[in-house]
């Protein structure tokens, strides 16, 4: 995309650098001149160009958006996170009143749905280099797939501005390899 | 009578009061529209230092320059400032002061509407400033999202400042809305048919329709959220069956357009300024006016967008993400006009031109930037974070502060009638292309490392320390850029060095005038062939200063104009319009006061204050008109055409049909709202449904029809010479039960407080209730005016207006009582 969008904007420049050059050669246009100008300028570079590059960019962002889906399946873990302006309290389907705050844990390897929701305001759950980001919402119940390939320590964030205390209103994700999850769920009986 | 003659007597006429009276009661647009772009740039001050706080607090981490409480203030009012206080006005001021001049005619097409817009500005925005002078500015994101602004969270005085104070200035928005729309419309000069339009006017035209759609759905939103913060409706408030999530829909549907309202009219700008230094006409004039009225309709398809995050369903964001990268076609068609412009012509490199390329550079980015971010999956990485911060000032500073720069050093001759002498500006153009670039470039990429947005410090740790660093020193350069600019005008109004006329050697008709720019712009009206009547004719400022074209003989001290028709431009109507007056200030002062006791809680002056404004309108009115049937007005070269009060579409029916727009979309947005809370809020159905009332359910109904019917009677009697009385008391009883019925529904309604569905069939309720009430009024004027000799089957303009907005009554009635009873009949 970063490579896509640069080319456009040197493709850009250039045209708009050699206006300068194009126009000190040329001489008067006549009317022929200008209808095929307007052909080319408007039709090719302004409506053909745009819509060939954003069609390819659109099915490309959709097929992504329709895999980041969380869909059913045997193995998916479902904990649910519920924010406030002063922490995020996280809680687990596999163990049934256990409870932890600002430490999310998950089973690495194993797809997790994160079932996000608010109690005052508006939060956004966001653990950068796991998944991408969905809002904590009052009354809403917003779910996230995240998996972690690989058991470690990733940081979470609230990435929607919900008054004092923002700043600090992090937290962290812990993923277990299957015995540790195993013993995580079992501590709590 | 002589050019020079002719010159005094209409400077006399069209002036405003000599001395500190004339500030106040000046209703002349090249007035009024420099007071709005003096205050836009004041304020452009104001939210440029609040930006060097922000960047102060930012260069280095764990600041303890400002804490998380005033840095919220901060960076709230900074977008507040820059969007509502600085951008929009500056267009205002921009089209106010620009389009009677590119049009070829002498003012907007209401004087004293454009008066009261200003001082609706100046006063709101004082508000604002109040507020962040005694440090209790509002601090809960210029997007005010609830629940975090609801009392329980907010429950201080700094979330009603924005509430109250933005609405406010809003009116100011969409009354210049209604004037460049009717103004472009119909207050052209005689010959210039919608082709032959400047290209400015067609943005203009375009931005001002924007606006009557766009705004009204954050004024309903922002009266809503006041409603639940002042008496407890709960709109927005889980639990009690509001949704938290409507007032985004409702404040995104205004702030996607309005970043296009923005847009535009700087695009407009582009358009008119770069053929000009190219000496060479818009590629694809056509094709240029179809992307602008594209992107205006794909614009309101977009507003999902800022909302890819709250959980919405994948297939609506696809088709919202569709739509996104959709908006993308239109500018390139724009942008490749523009370049094919220069291709054509021969660019010559002067002041605005490079601000031109300073926007090339900088707004094509901002949209490769922002087709990225249109793209789902990628958003939900970098939403919220300082990329999102990065690109939407690529897309604001490069796609309107460079643009409104360039219109600043374009049009300043025409101003001030100088030219510039200390060659500042090249010198500052380059401080603020390189600052801005210097401080915003980097934000990308502190973004993807996953700094967020709003965070008030940072720890060393993160890594962010350099880069921000970076940033801050950038941003000084551009104030600095920016403050020589300020300068480098002021210079230009003290330093006497005139400028040669039409410097630039445009084509368009506001170069035709005097320099600088005389209070009644023409002498005499000019005849127009072409798109660019000046390299047509380089004598016409001679010719119409000479008085060759229309109205060129002044009429006692009438201040005169001609209102044409809609697509040719044949001349149609001769207006006379109304002379200074303090009564644009006083009802906007009055107009504060309903505002002001709202904000302060003294709520038994708001009714007072809601009189007041009443009462000052119908003086307004009042003025016009005359008590003799005018004959056929003579208007120069051999044409005569009736005056504006014998004919059956004045310009004020214009007026109220396009407001009628912007109410109907305010009505509409209601009904969304409804619809919206029926369908995705928690705890609904609400626990009971309102009883169904036979006498409403007959008044209402009943009282609309005969108000409609008896209104049309009236209006078919007085032309045809008889006694339009009866119909006029006919429709005043009708409209009176409509409002009776209301009034009992608003009784028997269901708690206001308890659930949202009880709290919005009370807003139904008082808005069916409050246009009846103003129906019954402009019966009971009209029917003073017919008594005091106003109306006559030749002066039958005055008619003209009441019969819409009854009209629109039953409509409404008829909506409402389907909305607030079906469900409960159904269920």
């Amino acid at each position: 995309m970063l490579i896509a969008a640069v080319a456009i904007f040197v493709l850009v420049m250039v045209l708009l650098a050699a206006g300068w050059r194009a126009a000190a050669g040329s001489t008067a246009p006549t009317a022929m001149a200008a209808k095929g100008s307007e052909r080319i300028w408007i039709l090719g570079l302004g409506l053909a160009f745009p819509s060939t590059v954003l069609l390819a960019l659109l099915s490309y962002g959709l097929w992504i958006g329709e895999r980041l889906l969380p869909r059913e399946g045997a193995d998916v873990t479902r904990v649910e996170a519920r924010a406030s302006q002063l922490s995020w309290t996280f809680s687990y389907r596999d163990a049934p009143g256990r409870a932890t705050e600002n430490v999310l844990h998950i089973p690495a390897g194993r797809p997790v749905d994160v079932a996000i929701t608010s109690a005052d305001v508006i939060h956004s759950f966001w653990v950068p280099r796991l998944a991408g980001k969905l809002d904590a919402i009052p009354g809403h119940v917003n779910v996230l797939r995240l998996e972690a390939d690989r058991p470690g320590t990733y940081a979470g964030l609230s990435a929607e501005f919900s008054g004092p205390g923002y700043d600090n209103l992090t937290f962290t994700v812990v993923a277990h390899p299957p015995e540790a999850w195993q013993g995580f769920l079992e501590d709590s009986r | 009578m002589n050019a020079l003659a002719r010159h005094r007597r209409l400077t006399a006429i069209w002036s405003s009061r000599p001395g500190w009276k004339g500030w106040f009661s000046t209703v002349n647009h090249s007035d009024v529209g420099l007071m709005f772009l003096a205050t836009a740039f004041f304020y452009f001050l104001v939210g440029g230092i609040l930006a060097m706080l922000i960047r102060a607090q930012l260069a280095t981490p764990h600041s303890a320059f400002a804490g998380p409480e005033i840095y919220s203030q901060f960076f709230t009012m900074h977008g507040t400032i820059m969007m509502f206080l600085f951008a929009i006005p500056v267009i205002e001021g921009l089209a106010i002061y620009l389009l009677p001049k590119m049009l070829g005619t002498r003012d907007l097409a209401y004087p004293r509407l454009t008066a009261y817009g200003y001082w609706c500005y100046f006063f709101g925005g004082g508000m604002l400033i109040i507020s962040l002078l005694f440090g209790i500015a509002p601090d809960g994101g210029w997007f005010m999202y609830p629940p975090l602004t609801g009392k329980i969270h907010s429950p201080g005085i700094n979330t009603d400042f924005w509430l109250i104070g933005i609405t406010f200035v809003e009116i100011s928005a969409i009354c210049a809305a209604v004037e460049f729309t009717v103004s472009v419309l119909k207050y052209r000069a005689p010959g210039m048919s919608l082709d032959r339009m400047p290209i400015f006017a067609w943005y203009i035209l375009v931005t001002a329709l924007m606006i009557l759609c766009g705004f009204p759905p954050l004024i309903l939103g922002s009266i809503l959220l006041e409603l639940e913060r002042a008496f407890g409706m709960p709109f927005f408030q889980v639990g009690l069956g509001g949704d938290s999530l409507l007032w985004q829909h409702l404040f995104w549907l205004f702030g996607h357009p309005e970043v296009y309202i923005i847009f535009l009219p700087a695009a407009g700008a582009i358009s008119t300024i770069l053929p000009v230094m190219a000496s060479t006409t818009l590629l694809g004039y056509r094709w240029v006016v179809a992307a602008a009225v594209a992107l205006a309709i794909l614009s309101f398809g977009l507003w999902v967008h800022h909302m890819f995050t709250t959980g919405i369903p994948h297939m609506g964001l696809a088709f919202f993400s569709a739509a996104s990268t959709l908006v993308a076609i239109p500018t390139a068609v724009q942008v490749f006009a523009w370049i094919g412009t220069l291709w054509k012509g021969s660019p010559r490199l002067r002041l605005p031109m490079l601000h031109i390329l300073g926007f090339f550079f900088t707004f094509v980015i901002g949209g490769l930037t922002g087709v990225m971010v249109a793209v789902v999956p990628f958003d939900w990485q970098v939403h919220d974070t300082a990329f999102v911060t990065a690109h939407l000032h690529y897309v604001l500073f490069g796609g309107f502060v460079f643009p409104i720069l360039a219109a600043v050093y374009y049009w300043l001759p025409l101003v001030t009638g100088r030219k510039r002498y200390f060659r500042l500006g090249e010198v500052a153009f380059a401080l603020i292309f390189l600052g801005f670039q210097i401080t915003f470039l980097p934000m990308h990429w502190v973004g993807l490392m996953g700094q967020r947005r709003r965070i008030s410090t940072y720890g060393a740790e993160d890594g962010w320390t350099a880069i921000n660093l970076i940033s801050s020193v950038g941003g000084f350069v551009l104030a600095f850029g920016l403050a020589m600019v300020l300068l480098e005008v002021m210079l230009n109004v003290i330093v006497r060095h005139r400028s040669e006329r039409n410097p630039w050697l445009a084509g368009t008709l506001e170069w035709a005038t005097l320099m600088p720019a005389p209070a009644y712009n023409f002498a005499s009206l000019p005849h127009v062939d072409s798109r660019d009547p000046l390299w047509d004719d380089p004598d016409l400022p001679v010719r119409l200063a000479r008085g060759e074209g229309y109205l060129g003989d002044p009429v006692g001290d009438r201040r005169e104009t001609i209102v044409v028709d809609v697509a040719t431009g044949a001349p149609e109507q001769h207006v006379i319009y109304p002379a200074n007056t303090f009564l644009p200030i006083v009802m906007a002062a009055t107009t504060g006061g309903f505002f002001l006791s709202v904000l302060v809680k003294l709520y038994w002056v708001a009714p007072v204050a809601v009189l007041g404004v009443a009462v000052l309108a119908c003086i307004w009115v009042w003025r016009l008109g005359s008590r003799e049937d005018p004959g056929d007005q003579s208007i120069g070269r051999g044409i005569q055409v009736p005056n504006i009060t014998a004919v059956d579409r004045p310009p004020g029916w214009w007026g109220s049909a396009f407001l009628l727009v912007a109410n109907a979309i305010f009505f509409g947005s209601l009904l969304f709202g409804y619809a919206f809370l029926w369908t995705v809020a928690p705890d609904w159905p609400p626990p009971a449904f309102v009883a169904p009332s036979i006498f409403v359910l007959t008044a209402a109904p009943v009282g609309a029809v005969i108000a409609i019917v008896a209104c049309a009677l009236a209006v078919r009697n007085n032309r045809a010479g008889k006694q339009p009385v009866v119909g006029l008391l006919l429709a005043l009883g009708g409209t009176l039960g409509v409002a009776a019925a209301f009034g009992v529904f608003l009784i028997h309604a269901p708690s206001p407080t308890a659930h949202a569905y009880g709290a919005t069939l009370w807003v139904f309720g008082v808005y069916v209730v409050l246009h009846a009430l103003l129906a019954a009024l402009m019966l009971v004027f009209l029917l003073c005016r017919h008594r005091a000799g106003y109306i006559s089957a030749v002066r039958r303009a005055e008619l003209a207006i009441a019969p819409i907005w009854i009209g629109y009554l039953g409509v409404v009635t008829l909506l409402v009582t389907v909305a607030a009873y079906l469900p409960g009949l159904v269920t």
